[in-house]
């Protein structure tokens, strides 16, 4: 069953988490990953391969550049389990 | 009448002999470079691992560390030159686009006349030419080969790229292979994806420098597309290799990735669960991203330092421009 987007963003929450050590409750829909939460392109790819393994989507490499804002994250992986 | 062919008489075994080293005669430190990209040695060091890298001066060339190189390997193996059988010089560094470097360097080793040439794989290059070798040497090609895997990447770096060029590095490892009564080389596993040909890459060709509509010819990599191949595709490479060499993570001494930056080296470590025991060659923090010579250089570097023992196992894992991959197991010489 697909999830609801306050669920992907909270497990999107814990890889960023296991990732930089940021809290959880840092991760919210409007924040840039890397102007606000300081996440470097590096571990943007690791988040992000470890999101296509914990929701079982694919996210392709053209389109990690899209993903500015967690709000793109969320909506992204929502949209395509 | 029946003909009978000779064919050449295949031997078991290959393993490697020794290992030669060489760096470039500059340490350039995260200070030097970060100028030009508007970073930091803390910012430098924090992504990349990269504390300094060793370049070689304008004096310097490629050519002089092969040769420095393989000499060394060449005295520790105890042989004669002239019973090498093949030199195999894995670069994309050589400024000529003929003749290739290898037949000069077999020439100023005193290999001459042995058969000699280039291997294009970048990153992947020293892993290539050590299948090469352990193939003609079993086959009987070859009684003994010289591998090298040298690079001066800084006749091709723009100061000012953020993507590659403060990484990269310049040096020469040679590695000798030859017969052996028990096994010293797995079968590789190797391959190449051209569909990501432009993931690491030039930034324009010769012609168009020719033309007058490009400047002299840089590396640029796409960092994210990189790193997800050279970790999780990697992981898988690594986990195949050793599966057909037969052994299992706890059994090796050490891994020794291409040198390419420290989370890569990290993250790749971490997928495959290596139990304590096992070394993770870190030779980049001092020496960086020197391509085709960073495994070697990083072997012999915990050969050197004694952070493994002779007689041990390796895996190593060469990822790069091609893109291309090349694993394998090795008994360390």
């Amino acid at each position: 069953m697909a999830l609801s987007k306050d669920e992907v963003l909270a497990g999107l929450a814990e890889l960023v988490n296991e990732e930089t050590g940021l809290a959880a409750d840092a991760v919210q829909m409007d924040k840039s990953f890397s102007e606000d939460l300081d996440i470097d392109s590096i571990s943007m790819m690791t988040i992000v391969v470890n999101a296509e393994d914990k929701f079982g989507v694919k996210i392709p490499d053209e389109e990690v550049k899209n993903l500015v804002t967690v709000a793109d994250a969320v909506n992204y992986i929502a949209d395509n389990q | 009448m029946t003909v009978s062919l000779n064919q050449y008489s295949p031997v078991k075994f290959s393993r490697i002999y020794s290992l030669g080293a060489a760096r470039g005669d500059l340490v350039v430190t995260n200070d030097d470079v970060a100028g030009p990209i508007d970073s930091s040695d803390e910012w430098i060091r924090q992504r990349t691992g990269i504390e300094t890298r060793r370049r070689a001066s304008r004096e310097l060339s490629l050519m002089d560390m092969a040769v420095e190189a393989s000499q060394e390997a060449i005295a520790k193996a105890g042989i004669d030159p002239k019973d090498i059988g093949a030199v195999l010089f894995s670069t994309i560094t050589h400024p000529f686009q003929t003749p290739s470097a290898a037949t000069l360097l077999a020439d100023k080793i005193g290999a001459n006349p042995a058969p000699a040439y280039d291997i294009s794989a970048a990153c992947a290059g020293y892993c290539y030419g050590i299948a090469q070798a352990d193939a003609l040497v079993r086959s009987g090609m070859a009684k003994y080969v010289l591998v090298v895997g040298g690079e001066k990447l800084s006749d091709f770096i723009d100061p000012t790229d953020r993507s590659i060029s403060f990484l990269l590095g310049d040096g020469a490892g040679a590695a000798i292979v030859g017969p052996s009564d028990v096994p010293g080389i797995s079968p590789t596993v190797w391959g190449s994806d051209g569909s990501k040909w432009d993931a690491v890459s030039m930034t324009n060709s010769l012609l168009e420098l020719r033309d007058g509509s490009a400047a002299w010819p840089t590396l640029r990599q796409e960092g994210q597309t990189v790193f997800r191949w050279a970790v999780w595709e990697m992981a898988k490479v690594a986990k195949q290799a050793l599966e057909v060499a037969g052994v299992k993570a706890e059994d090796l001494s050490a891994l020794v990735t291409h040198q390419a930056n420290i989370r890569i080296i990290d993250e790749l470590a971490k997928q495959l669960a290596l139990p304590d025991s096992v070394v993770v060659a870190k030779d980049i923090v001092k020496t960086g991203n020197t391509s085709a010579a960073s495994i070697p250089l990083a072997m012999h570097d915990l050969l050197a330092t004694g952070k493994v023992k002779s007689g041990g196992l390796a895996l190593e894992i060469g990822f790069g421009a091609g893109l291309a991959f090349g694993a394998q197991v090795v008994v360390l010489p």
